[in-house]
């Protein structure tokens, strides 16, 4: 089953024992789209990745990823996303490539295949080098590349990238924000990155602003900007999360 | 998605846990030292204080370090069962527990590899400690070696399962150490690991009756038979039951829809 949408979410709603934590949460990302979530502390980004990757059960709402509803062909469904989450799931005690072997055979590949793929992804990061390296000798930007390099190597529909540049220093972080652009340009990649940091945005990015779990806008960088009537984006995310810090 | 697909997987996971276990050196000692203190110190002391009958299936007088070896492959067992489902947790918190549950397999699949891959850890050990303790001069019969292996099988898979069971429940890191106390030493010590039944029965009869329904008690039973090449049918049926009514119910506990994932989410 195909579709033209790599993620389409409608009427979500999801609560903590009674609390509300996503309130009829609707949008879309097509392929080779870049939308950024952007959200202060406690908006409910988390909850809804959780969502995306089933790690909670779907009770009010749908989720669609490439046409495939993530409650009833979960397994399909989770065969065409990426994912990069904000902790690090990197086994420290083992090599660049047993990591990355790892994910292969998680996802069946053979292993000239998987080899092949870990090949392209880590050359493409400059990281082929370090393959045999161990996690724990690797910086926090590198073990951040491995872990995008990972979540590619499947070759997924959807990216969901959760706060991938969280702690890293200037240009690892602007390292990952330009791959990741290049990924959606060049590849048709959909791309969904929970963020708190307004320098992340692309002025071509589709943006969402989530606060107390609701959408409080939806469209382009200039729509946002139309929209709260605001000069900046900065200026915008404050408007329309009234004053939250991200 | 394929067989192929499931052995890849499968074989990835379980390559990567003994991959783990084999270059953590302090891991693969200290799960040696604790079976051989009690080998060499407890059992060598308790060895004039305790008189053992002929029981099945010894056919002569035997030492107490004898009668305790199978109850120390159990202790391995049910230790190795626990400190899986401890890493389990530990996963959960740091998040590459998240890596397996997003791979597109299902869930119970990815449960029952993960409990393969600490069994396949939990007989290495066994084995080490079994090569050991003949050169101790615990020594069974050759076949007893090969008979072993599948009742370390299946003993290593119910004591993982539990551990397994025990993990869905437990929130945080933290509690495990009480699950931990709760569960261990319980089951370790009313059970055959360390004194027979029907001594146990001589002091206390509600502890023999604890005893003799511990799942421990049966499925140290079942390694004791088969390291001395023999079957012990109502151990095997005990053990095996017990593994599945754990593992279903560990299932249950991860499931997204209906388990403790979601009450541990809040909900």
């Amino acid at each position: 089953m195909s579709s033209s949408i790599a993620l389409s979410v409608e009427d979500l709603t999801f609560s903590y024992g009674g609390k509300n934590a996503l309130s009829r949460v609707n949008f879309k990302i097509q392929p080779g789209e870049c939308t950024i979530l952007l959200g202060p502390n406690g908006a409910g980004k988390s909850t809804l990745f959780s969502l995306i990757t089933r790690l909670y059960d779907t009770r009010d709402g749908r989720i669609e990823l490439c046409g495939l509803d993530i409650k009833r062909q979960t397994r399909l469904a989770l065969a065409k996303l990426g994912v990069v989450f904000q902790q690090a799931t990197l086994d420290m005690d083992l090599t660049v490539m047993q990591n990355l072997r790892y994910h292969t055979s998680l996802h069946g590949m053979g292993r000239k295949l998987a080899e092949q793929r870990i090949q392209i992804e880590l050359e493409r990061l400059a990281m082929y080098d370090r393959r045999f390296e161990k996690i724990r000798q690797l910086n926090g930007g590198h073990r951040r590349r491995v872990e995008i390099a990972r979540a590619l190597l499947h070759k997924p529909s959807l990216l969901l990238l959760d706060e991938p540049t969280v702690g890293l220093d200037v240009p690892s972080r602007l390292a990952i924000v330009d791959y990741v652009h290049h990924l959606v340009a060049e590849e048709g990649l959909g791309v969904l990155w929970a963020s708190h940091l307004i320098d992340e945005i692309y002025p071509g990015d589709h943006l969402i602003v989530l606060h107390q779990g609701q959408v409080k806008a939806n469209g382009t960088v200039d729509d946002v900007l139309k929209i709260t009537g605001a000069p900046t984006i900065k200026d915008a995310f404050y408007l329309l999360t009234q004053g939250d810090q991200a | 998605m394929n067989m192929v697909h499931y052995w890849r997987a499968m074989w990835g996971i379980i390559w990567r846990e003994l991959w783990r276990f084999v270059t953590q050196r302090e891991r693969f000692i200290s799960a040696l030292v604790r079976p051989l203190v009690w080998l060499f110190v407890f059992a060598a002391g308790f060895r004039a204080a305790l008189g053992l009958a002929i029981t099945p299936p010894y056919e002569t007088y035997i030492l107490y370090e004898v009668y305790i070896t199978p109850g120390l492959i159990g202790m391995i067992q049910l230790f190795n069962g626990m400190q899986s489902s401890l890493s389990m947790v530990y996963d959960r918190e740091m998040g590459s527990m998240r890596i397996l549950m997003v791979c597109p397999l299902p869930r119970w699949f990815l449960l029952l590899s993960k409990l393969l891959a600490g069994t396949g850890v939990s007989i290495l050990q066994a084995y080490v400690f079994l090569a050991i303790a003949w050169f101790y001069d615990i020594q069974a019969p050759w076949q007893g070696y090969l008979l072993i292996m599948p009742a370390l099988l299946l003993s290593g898979l119910m004591l993982g399962a539990l551990g397994l069971l025990l993990s869905s429940f437990i929130k945080q890191l933290e509690n495990f150490a009480g699950v931990m106390n709760f569960v261990i030493f319980p089951m370790f010590f009313m059970s055959t690991a360390l004194y027979p039944l029907w001594k146990i029965k001589e002091s206390s009869s509600l502890l023999y009756y604890l005893a003799q329904y511990n799942p421990f008690s049966q499925a140290v039973e079942l390694i004791r038979f088969a390291l001395y090449g023999q079957f012990n049918g109502s151990a095997f049926i005990y053990t095996l039951v017990a593994f599945v009514v754990f593992m279903v119910s560990a299932i249950l506990g991860y499931n997204p829809s209906k388990g403790m994932m979601m009450r541990k989410s809040g909900v």
